[in-house]
């Protein structure tokens, strides 16, 4: 008989069923056969022109039949494909998922798209370019462009297609986000407000105006020669983050009534931590305590010593700053054993999924358990010397991995950590 | 009974067209009579309720902080500090760092020059992608992304009155505020936090936000009307306002603990998502009715109606159908405040409870009195396209 409650006495929370698309394709299986393979998804950017761009290579996911079709319509398909693969793994009616949704997804704003064609739809020459937005919007007579410009709108399509439970949240903490949404699923399941619920980080965002905001921020790569080579995790010559999108999806389920149903468990949800930063809006306190915070909490969480965590999913952006405070965190938990702890970056390969990342970077560590494969931070051909880490250089790497630790961090001090199981412990 | 794992407010802070803090609108609103504060002129054909005149450095000290933000985030910032300021927590650094912090966000202040000379040029151009590309690259202030960033109102609260406990942020419309509150409460009735800081802010003052509804046409067009009396009006019934509404959510034992003021107990906080196409939004109100446990006898209720047709008529059937309540319109006197609606009206429903008294009616065609002393309040946020909440406050 399996023990069902964790160490604090709460219910364990199972991972019965996973979603994932990248700009690798749709699906596990294709991500990851070209994960594990060493294969990057970044190339040139054709969505939209290049023209005055500094950065003209991303992640995107160009082979959906939204992908042209703007921000919102693309979140919504990335997390519809994600969320049915997950539902469907976990053997649930996927149109009566029953349980509640968690939806990290962006920020949401009328496309240009449509601006233009609002605006250029009535030629009275009178007026300010907002009043005669206004005055044309009120005469729309469907509600298919409202319905882009409302926060709630994509996790309502979702609660809708796929049956999901009560008012879903829909949440944003930047680049941390889809991990929040995983973790709010696990506090749910510990309160027992559910058995299940389902968490979803999409991103369908990366459009021209998005990609112009990173880049004045100087947070993008401009390695734009190979754009397979632009991102590149913890290397001496690392410029930015490759701009990408792409969702993930879990069910999370208390192990009592997984185990009940007689689902199969791909993993645990052992355990999740955050501490927020108070230093600057983009960058992160130099000692990075509230990283090593996050991290920290995770671990007591989950109830696991710093000896007990056998790999860790990085959130290893490339950026100049991310990868140094991230190295500086991880020494500092993990003290000299971080030198020979495997530590790797999925962004190598599929670039930073924003509102997706943690996400689809938590379904990639429950793979590496469950498929005995750590997935290599390619690109990496002239380390950081300042940066000493096991980054599984190149080529991925079959070993045993019992535990991850997987870290998100963003924009705002948002710092989230979570824990994660092969087995119940 | 109370318990020492209840959730009690400690903490208001409050801004809208009638002024900011507690105290001042208590004064307003509590007055037989109040008067909305109306802007009718800059927005024509639309009236919105404005900000006050704010002090931005009675809560955000540094000038460096308040360029970083446009009017949405400084308000949130700037109610969030009142909050903090009322529960005496701000400035105590130590519960400053535990304290978590749930916020309803939208998106922020879009550059309105900018996208007025790109849709300008856009009249005599084809290439509009390359002349997006050329614009935004040369026109856009780097630091403005930050300013519209949803989560970026929750990372201004940590800069500046250094909340770091956890950070999250919640997005869609009222659904976003009754969330954060629901959410919160239950972290704490669980033992999984002590105190919380929950709220959200409105800037309607920007063509963006009122586009924002305008594009399934919701606003009320011509003379302002009470949140009531809007049907069959020119115009889709909404008034919208700038404001905010910050809650300290706190575990009773510890605010207890504290010596701190205690407003009022959050009792039942529910939610619910009707699918309104489907008609299901006036079985889902009287639902989440009866889920909120109401007691017998006369019940105040702080209604955040918008005025949207549809969902405005849904929900005064429902508390009409109740001979019971007695609802007060509050977007009458503040406009809709998305996101910040739910809080505020938890905010007024928990103030109601604290002064023992109820407020006058609003509308006198469309209200009824209130005799006595409110033990308990209800709040509610039916959204104007979508979402539903409710909370049950009580005397604390």
């Amino acid at each position: 008989m399996a023990n069902l409650r964790d160490h604090m006495g709460r219910p364990i929370v199972a991972v019965t069923g996973i979603g994932v698309v990248t700009s690798l394709g749709v699906g596990k299986s294709d991500n990851w056969a070209a994960l594990t393979s060493g294969k990057s998804g970044i190339h040139p950017i054709t969505r939209f022109p290049i023209d005055q761009l500094n950065t003209r290579i991303s992640g995107m996911v160009d082979f959906l039949p939204s992908s042209s079709k703007g921000a919102s319509p693309l979140t919504y398909e990335l997390a519809e494909l994600a969320g049915l693969e997950a539902v469907s793994e976990a053997g649930l009616d996927s149109s009566d998922f029953g349980g509640p949704l968690f939806l990290a997804s962006p920020p949401v704003e009328l496309d240009w798209a449509e601006r233009f064609s609002l605006y250029n739809s009535d030629k009275d020459k009178d007026d300010t370019a907002a009043e005669r937005l206004l005055r044309v919007a009120r005469s729309l007579k469907e509600l298919d462009i409202f319905e882009t410009t409302q926060f709630g709108s994509i996790a309502g399509r979702l609660a809708d297609r796929l049956g999901t439970r009560g008012l879903p949240i829909t949440l944003s903490t930047a680049c941390a986000s889809g991990a929040t949404a995983i973790q709010l699923g696990v506090e749910a399941i510990r309160r027992g407000e559910c058995d299940r619920a389902l968490s979803i980080g999409a991103d369908g965002s990366a459009t021209a105006e998005a990609l112009i905001r990173f880049s004045l921020l100087s947070a993008l790569s401009t390695h734009n020669d190979i754009p397979e080579k632009a991102s590149k995790p913890f290397s001496r010559d690392r410029d930015g983050f490759v701009l990408a999108e792409g969702s993930g999806a879990l069910v999370l389920e208390s192990l009592e009534t997984a185990l009940a149903r007689g689902a199969t468990i791909l993993g645990v949800l052992g355990g999740c931590g955050e501490k927020a930063d108070d230093f600057h809006r983009t960058r992160s306190k130099p000692d990075a305590s509230p990283a090593i915070a996050a991290v920290r909490a995770a671990l007591v969480d989950a109830g696991l010593g710093e000896d007990e965590i056998d790999y860790v999913n990085a959130h290893g952006t490339s950026t100049p700053e991310n990868d140094k405070m991230e190295h500086l965190a991880l020494s500092t938990v993990f003290g000299e054993r971080i030198g020979s702890m495997p530590v790797s970056s999925n962004k190598s390969m599929i670039g930073h999924t924003l509102s997706a990342a943690g996400a689809v970077e938590a379904a990639f560590s429950l793979m590496t358990m469950r498929e005995s494969v750590i997935p290599p931070t390619i690109n990496y051909d002239n380390p950081d010397p300042a940066i000493v880490l096991d980054v599984v250089p190149n080529k991925k790497r079959n070993a045993e991995v019992r535990t991850v630790l997987s870290s998100s961090f963003g924009f705002g001090g948002q710092n989230t950590c979570l824990v994660m199981a092969r087995e119940p412990v | 009974m109370s318990s020492p794992r209840d959730v009690v407010i400690s903490g208001i802070g409050l801004v809208s067209s009638l002024g900011e803090g507690p105290d001042a609108h208590w004064q307003k609103l509590a007055q037989p009579g109040p008067r909305p504060v109306l802007e009718a002129t800059r927005f024509a054909p639309y009236t919105v309720h404005p900000l006050p005149e704010i002090d931005w450095n009675l809560q955000i000290a540094k000038r460096g902080d308040q360029r970083q933000m446009e009017t949405w985030q400084r308000l949130g910032t700037y109610a969030a500090g009142l909050a903090l300021d009322d529960a005496g927590i701000k400035g105590n650094d130590e519960l400053c760092a535990t304290m978590d912090m749930v916020v309803a966000a939208g998106g922020g202040e879009r550059d309105e020059a900018v996208d007025a000379a790109i849709l300008a040029a856009s009249e005599s151009r084809n290439d509009r992608d390359v002349l997006l590309n050329e614009k935004l690259t040369t026109e856009l202030r780097p630091t403005l992304f930050l300013a519209q960033l949803s989560n970026l109102l929750a990372g201004n609260i940590s800069i500046v009155h250094k909340v770091t406990g956890s950070s999250r942020t919640f997005m869609g419309e009222e659904g976003a505020g009754v969330a954060a509150v629901e959410t919160a409460a239950a972290r704490i009735r669980s033992g999984q936090s002590t105190h919380i800081l929950v709220g959200g802010a409105f800037q309607t003052e920007h063509s963006d936000m009122l586009l924002g509804y305008e594009l399934a046409g919701y606003l009320h067009r011509g003379p302002w009307k009470p949140v009531w009396q809007r049907q069959g009006t020119e115009g889709g019934g909404v008034v919208t306002g700038s404001g905010g509404a910050f809650l300290v959510l706190e575990q009773r034992e510890h605010a207890m603990s504290r010596g701190r003021k205690i407003y009022a107990e959050l009792g039942p906080v529910v939610s619910g998502r009707a699918r309104r196409p489907r008609g299901e939004l006036d079985a889902e109100i009287a639902a989440l009715l009866k889920q909120a446990a109401l007691p017998n006898g006369k019940l105040l209720t702080l209604s955040g109606a918008s005025g949207a047709h549809a969902a405005t008529t849904a929900e005064k059937a429902a508390l009409d159908a109740n001979p019971a309540i007695a609802a007060r319109g509050f977007s009458t006197l503040t406009g809709h405040m998305k996101e910040a609606q739910f809080p505020f009206a938890v905010a007024l429903a928990a103030l109601a409870v604290d002064r023992k008294a109820a407020y006058p009616v609003f509308d006198a065609a469309a209200e009824t009195p209130f005799e006595g002393v409110p033990q308990s309040v209800l709040a509610t946020a039916i959204g104007y396209h979508q979402f539903e909440g409710m909370a049950l406050v009580n005397a604390a």
